[in-house]
C-alpha cells in the first residue's frame, strides 16, 4: 500500500472546507430475514439459515417481512422523518458471488422515510443537526471469506468462500443530506452521529446495534472545497469503518490526505476506499462514478408498501425518548457534571451506566468503576469498554460488596479480572476464592502487633497527633494479609491501641 | 389407441369415481401413448412414469378406502418445465440448468399433488419461455401432431402437442405473451391465461415476473375450467397474487348462454395481415355468437400499435435481471475456462455456453433498455405504453363484457421458418400481447380448420382482469355451437399420428 502524503490538519482546515456525509447501514434484529422465513441470526453455522428464496433458487419468489417494514417507520419516525405512503421497492442489478439472484432488492426513489434531520452533540459541547435524506429499506448480501492471497480481498485469493446466512437480513440503511460547517469538528461529527444512531435503533429495539458485529455499518464520504467555493468537491467514499473511533480517524485522514493532493493540484478520484485500522490509513477501492450503472427498476415480484395512517401514528406513539431528550434527563438524575458525562457519552457507556445505576449503584460509583478501572482494562487489552464480558448488574454489585465492607477497592479491583475472565458474578468470586477483606478484630490485632515490633515508636508518634505514622503500620497490615485486611478497621484498632 | 386417452377431463374423472377404471391403469394409457408418439411429436424433456404411477396408486388405494378425494383426484397431467418439481429435473429448456432437480415443488405442482392428480412428465418449451415455436429449446423443439413438418407454437409447444396428441388430457402452460394461447390456437386446443395474480407463480421460473401468468391447457374448455379451478387461490409466497376467489370456472363452463352479452371486436385485431382461412373462422364464430343471442359491437384500441415494441423492451428488461442468478455459483452448468478462472470468468464462460441464442438476444436487449440514458426512451416509455393499453381496455370494456379477436394471424408454420427472422417470430403474439401487459384473462379456443392451409384455427376471448368467468361462460357457449355443427370435437379433426415403439 503506497503510503499517502498527508497535510496537517489545522493547515488543511485553514485551507478547505469540509463536506462530509455518512450512509449508515442498520442490520434489523427481526427473527425472520427480509423476504423469507429463514431465522435472522449472527453466528450460526454457514449456510444452515438459507431457503430457495434466499439463495436465489430458480421459480423462488420474494414476500416482505412485515416486522421489517414496522422496524423502518419506527427509525423513520425517529429520525423526523416523513413516512412515505406507498414504496415501491427496486431492484440494483449487479454481478456479485455473495449476491444469489445478482441483483439485490433495495428502495431505490421510493424510500419509505425521507426528510428528517437528527441533533448530534459533539464532544467539545457543540451541537449540529444533521439533515437525513432518507432512510430506505434493502436486504443484505451474504459473507464472503477469500481465503489464500495476502490482503484478504477477492484479488489473490485462492478460492472465496460464501455465507447466505446474511442473504436476506434485513437492512434498513440512512443516508444524510451533504453536512457543511462542521470545520475541526467534522470527524467527531461523524462519529457522533453514528452514535446517535446506534443509540436511537437500541432504543426502539430494532437493532442489536453491535458495530463489531457489523450491525450499524458507516460509510462516510467526504470532500472538500476552498472556503467560499459553492461547487461541493469530488467524494471520497470510505468503507469498512467498523467502530466509532475508526470514523472519526477515517475521516480525519481522508481531510488530510486530500488536503495534500489538492494543494498539489491534483485531482481527487471518485472512489471507494477501505480503512485499514491497523495502519490507520484508507486505500483505494474500486472506481466509483455515477455512471455505474445498477440499472434500477421497480421489483415487479412485489407489491409497493402501503403503511396505513393509523399504522404509522401507532408506531409514532411507541417511541423512545430521544438521544439528546435522554442525555439530559440521565445527567440530571445522575447528578454529573458537564466534564463527568461528557466523559460518559464519548465512551459510549450510557446504557451501562444506566443498567448500573438501577441495579442499584450509586451513579457515581457506576460512573467510577466504568470509565475509570474498567476503561483502564479494555485500553490495556486494546478493546472498547463497552465490549468487556461484563454487565451492569454486575458492575452494581461490586460496588455493593464495597459498600458493606465485604472487600475493599484493592480486592474489587483483583475481583474484577475474575469476573471478566468468566468465574462468575463478583460476589461468586468473592466466595470462590476467598477474598473476603478481613475485619475479624483478633486476626488484625495480631497483625497490628507483629507490625508494631518492627515500629514501636509509631504508638507514641499516634498519641502526639502525628497520624501520618500510622500509615507505615495499616501498609505493613495490608501486606503481611495480603491486601485482604480491612484499612478502616486496621486504622480505628491503632488508634485504640495508642490511646488504651 | 386405447380410446380411453381420448376421451375429455371432465368424461374421465366420472369414469374414475365410479372405479370402473383406475389410475393406474389411465396413467398407464397415457404413459404407452407417449411411448408410442413421443419419438416424433417430443413433447416431453423428461417422462416419469415411477413417479406417475406411485401418485396413481396411491389414489386408487384412497379411493378403495373410501377417503374423501378432490374431484380430479387420479387424473394425470404433464407440467410444463418451468415449473419446480422435486421428483424431476427442471429445466426451463435451457442447457444451463440441465440436469438440475429443484429443491422444493412449485405452489401449483404441490397443488396438484395434493388433488391427487400423477404427474406424467414435464414439457418441452422455449429456453426460459422465450420463443413461439419450441424451436428455441436447447432440447430440440416439439411437433405439431396436426403436421410433424410444423411447429405446436411456444413456448408451450410440449404442453399443446402433449395434450393435441392425446398424451395427457390436461397439462400446465406459462403464458407471457401467449405462450399459452399461440400454441392452443395452432393445436386446436383449449389455453387460458388467467387474470394476472389467480394463479401462483412460487416456483414458475420467471421470464418476465410482471407478465407472467400459469394457467391451463387442455382439450376442450370445460376441462381447462376444471384445471383452472384446482391451480388457483392466493398463496403468501407470491405477494403479487389476488387475495380473493374468482369463484368456479367449472360452473361458468356449464352455463353454455351468451344471451344479452356484449361481444366487442377488437378492431386493430382483425381483417388486414390476418391470413383469410383465421378471418373466415373468426366471422363465422361471431355470427354464431350473434345467432345465439350475443350483441356484437366493434371497440377501438389505438394503442395497440405500440404493444409489441413495449412488451419487447419491459419483458427483456425483467428478463435480463431475472436470468441474472443463472450464474453457476449455487446450481445448474459451471463452465471453467482456461487460464485463471476468476468468478467473473467462470461466471461469463457459463453464461456464454449456457445461454441459447435468443436468450441472449433477450438480455442484451433488456440491459440496454435498462441502461442509464436508455431507461427513459426505452423502459420508461414502454410503462407508458402499458398503461395506455390499460386503458384502451378499461375503455373497451366500457362497451363490452368480453372482447374477442384471432388468437393469431396465421396458422402453424413450419420448423425452421422463422428461426433467422425474430421480428416475424415476434409477430405471432401480436393479439396476445396486450392481455399480458393489462394483466387481463384471455383464452384460445378452436373455431375450426382454416380452409387454405387445412390446420387449425381458433378464436381468442378476452374479459376484465378477475372477469375469468366470462371467458369460461363465452368460451364453453362457443365451444358446443361450433361442435353442434361440426357433430365432432375439434381434436377428432386430428389426422391419426403414427405409432411407433
Amino acid at each position: 500500500m503506497a503510503k499517502d502524503e498527508l497535510m496537517n490538519y489545522e493547515k488543511a482546515l485553514e485551507q478547505f472546507e469540509v463536506v462530509i456525509g455518512l450512509e449508515v447501514h442498520v442490520e434489523l434484529n427481526t427473527n425472520t430475514k427480509m423476504f423469507c422465513g429463514c431465522r435472522n441470526e449472527f453466528g450460526d453455522e454457514p449456510n444452515t439459515n438459507v431457503c430457495p428464496i434466499c439463495i436465489g433458487l430458480p421459480g423462488s419468489l420474494p414476500a416482505v417481512n412485515k416486522r421489517a417494514i414496522e422496524s423502518s417507520i419506527s427509525i423513520g419516525l425517529a429520525l423526523g422523518c416523513q413516512i412515505a405512503p406507498t414504496g415501491r421497492f427496486s431492484r440494483k442489478n449487479y454481478f456479485y458471488p455473495d449476491l444469489a439472484k445478482n441483483f439485490q432488492t433495495s428502495q431505490y426513489d421510493e424510500p419509505i422515510a425521507f426528510e428528517g434531520s437528527l441533533e448530534v452533540e459533539v464532544p467539545s459541547g457543540n451541537t449540529f443537526t444533521v439533515a437525513i435524506e432518507r432512510a430506505h429499506m434493502e436486504e443484505d448480501a451474504g459473507k464472503l471469506t477469500h481465503v489464500g492471497g495476502s490482503t484478504g480481498r477477492i484479488q489473490g485469493a485462492e478460492y472465496s468462500l460464501v455465507d447466505y446466512n446474511r442473504a436476506g437480513v434485513p437492512l434498513v440503511e440512512i443516508v444524510t443530506k451533504p453536512v457543511y460547517g462542521a470545520g475541526a469538528e467534522a470527524p467527531e461529527l461523524a462519529a457522533a452521529y453514528v452514535r446517535s444512531i446506534r443509540e436511537i435503533v437500541k432504543a426502539l429495539g430494532v437493532s442489536d446495534a453491535k458495530m463489531e458485529r457489523g450491525n450499524v455499518r458507516c460509510d462516510a464520504n467526504v470532500s472538500l472545497r476552498p472556503h467560499g467555493q459553492e461547487k461541493l468537491g469530488t467524494r471520497t467514499e470510505t468503507k469498512n469503518v467498523n467502530s466509532l473511533r475508526s470514523i472519526e480517524r477515517a475521516v480525519r485522514y481522508e481531510i488530510q490526505r486530500q488536503a495534500a493532493l489538492l494543494a498539489k493540484g491534483t485531482a481527487i478520484i471518485q472512489e471507494t476506499r477501505h480503512w485499514h485500522e491497523d495502519k490507520g490509513a484508507t486505500s483505494s477501492g474500486r472506481p466509483k462514478s455515477d455512471a455505474d450503472d445498477y440499472r434500477y427498476f421497480p421489483e415487479p415480484d412485489l407489491v409497493p408498501v402501503q403503511p396505513s395512517k393509523e399504522w404509522i401514528e401507532e408506531l409514532r406513539a411507541k417511541l423512545p425518548e430521544q438521544p439528546a431528550a435522554r442525555r439530559k434527563r440521565v445527567q440530571a438524575e445522575w447528578g454529573f457534571a458537564d466534564l463527568e458525562f461528557r466523559d460518559v457519552v464519548n465512551a459510549d457507556l450510557l446504557d451501562q451506566i444506566e443498567e448500573t445505576v438501577s441495579a442499584g449503584a450509586k451513579p457515581q460509583d457506576a460512573r467510577k468503576w466504568w470509565t475509570g478501572e474498567l476503561a483502564r482494562i479494555a485500553n490495556s487489552q486494546d478493546q472498547n469498554v463497552t465490549e468487556l464480558p461484563i454487565s451492569g448488574a454486575q458492575v452494581a454489585e461490586l460496588a455493593a460488596l464495597i459498600e458493606a465492607g465485604k472487600i475493599n477497592d484493592r480486592l474489587a479491583r483483583e475481583v474484577l479480572t475474575y469476573v471478566l475472565a468468566g468465574e462468575g458474578s463478583p460476589a461468586e468470586v468473592v466466595t470462590a476464592r476467598g477474598l473476603e477483606v478481613v475485619s475479624d478484630d483478633g486476626a488484625l490485632i495480631a497483625a497490628i502487633d507483629a507490625a508494631l515490633a518492627g515500629q514501636p515508636d509509631v504508638l507514641d508518634a499516634i498519641r502526639e497527633g502525628r497520624m501520618q505514622a500510622a500509615g507505615a503500620v495499616i501498609g505493613a497490615v495490608m501486606k503481611a494479609m495480603k491486601g485482604s485486611a480491612d484499612a478502616g478497621r486496621v486504622r480505628e484498632l491503632l488508634i485504640e491501641k495508642a490511646n488504651s | 389407441m386405447s380410446e380411453l386417452i381420448r376421451k375429455n377431463a371432465s368424461e374421465l374423472v366420472e369414469l374414475l369415481k365410479s372405479r370402473e377404471i383406475s389410475s393406474v391403469e389411465l396413467t398407464q394409457a397415457h404413459l404407452d401413448r407417449t411411448a408410442a408418439v413421443d419419438g416424433d411429436v417430443h413433447s416431453y424433456l423428461h417422462v416419469g412414469p415411477e413417479a406417475a404411477l406411485a401418485a396413481a396408486a396411491e389414489v386408487d388405494r384412497r379411493r378403495a378406502a373410501g377417503e374423501a378425494l378432490h374431484a380430479l383426484a387420479g387424473l394425470p397431467i404433464a407440467v410444463k418445465d418451468n415449473l419446480t418439481t422435486t421428483d424431476a429435473p427442471t429445466t426451463s429448456g435451457s442447457k444451463i440448468l440441465e440436469g438440475w432437480v429443484p429443491q422444493y415443488d412449485a405452489t401449483v405442482v404441490k397443488k396438484l399433488r395434493a388433488a391427487g392428480m400423477p404427474i406424467l412428465g414435464k414439457t418441452n418449451l422455449d429456453e426460459f419461455a422465450m420463443g413461439s415455436s419450441t424451436e428455441f429449446s436447447a432440447f430440440g423443439p416439439s411437433r405439431n401432431p396436426w403436421d410433424l413438418e410444423r411447429i405446436p407454437g411456444g413456448s408451450g409447444g410440449g404442453s399443446s402437442s402433449v395434450v393435441a396428441s392425446f398424451q395427457a388430457p390436461l397439462a400446465i402452460g406459462s403464458d407471457t405473451g401467449g405462450s399459452i394461447r399461440y400454441p392452443a390456437f395452432v393445436t386446436g386446443t383449449v389455453g387460458t391465461k388467467p387474470t394476472y395474480g389467480a394463479v401462483s407463480r412460487y416456483g414458475l421460473i420467471a421470464l418476465a415476473s410482471s407478465l407472467d401468468q400459469i394457467g391451463p391447457v387442455a382439450r376442450n374448455v370445460l376441462d381447462a375450467a376444471l384445471l383452472q379451478d384446482v391451480i388457483a387461490g392466493h398463496d403468501p409466497h407470491d405477494s403479487t397474487s389476488l387475495p380473493e376467489s374468482l369463484g368456479s370456472m367449472a360452473d361458468a363452463a356449464k352455463k353454455l348462454d351468451v344471451k344479452g352479452l356484449r361481444v366487442g371486436v377488437i378492431k386493430q385485431l382483425s381483417g388486414e395481415g390476418f391470413q383469410p382461412g383465421v378471418s373466415a373462422r373468426f366471422n363465422e364464430s361471431l355470427e354464431l355468437l350473434k345467432n345465439a343471442g350475443a350483441e356484437i359491437v366493434e371497440v377501438d384500441c389505438p394503442s395497440f400499435e405500440y404493444a409489441i415494441a413495449a412488451y419487447y423492451l419491459i419483458l427483456p428488461a425483467e428478463a435480463s435481471s431475472n436470468l441474472a442468478k443463472f450464474d453457476s455459483v449455487r446450481f445448474g452448468l459451471r463452465v471453467t475456462p482456461e487460464g485463471t478462472p476468476t468468478i467473473e470468468r467462470v461466471m461469463a464462460a457459463t453464461r456464454e455456453a449456457g445461454f441459447g441464442p435468443e436468450v441472449k438476444r433477450r438480455i442484451i436487449l433488456g440491459t440496454y433498455a435498462l441502461s442509464s440514458g436508455s431507461y427513459d426512451a426505452f423502459y420508461g416509455s414502454a410503462q407508458k405504453v402499458r398503461t395506455l393499453i390499460q386503458r384502451d381496455f378499461d375503455a373497451a370494456f366500457a362497451k363490452a363484457d368480453v372482447l374477442v379477436s384471432p388468437t393469431a394471424p396465421n396458422t402453424a408454420f413450419k420448423l425452421g421458418e422463422k428461426l433467422d427472422d425474430p421480428l416475424a417470430m415476434y409477430l405471432n403474439d401480436i393479439a396476445t400481447i396486450p392481455a399480458n401487459l393489462a394483466g387481463i384473462p384471455g383464452m384460445s379456443i378452436p373455431n375450426g380448420v382454416a380452409e387454405d392451409t387445412n390446420l387449425p384455427s381458433g378464436i381468442q376471448i378476452l374479459a376484465p382482469a378477475r372477469g375469468d368467468a366470462r371467458l369460461y361462460q363465452v368460451g364453453a357457449a362457443l365451444e358446443h355451437m361450433h361442435e353442434e355443427i361440426w357433430g365432432k370435437r375439434m381434436i377428432d379433426f386430428a389426422p391419426e399420428l403414427e405409432v411407433r415403439g
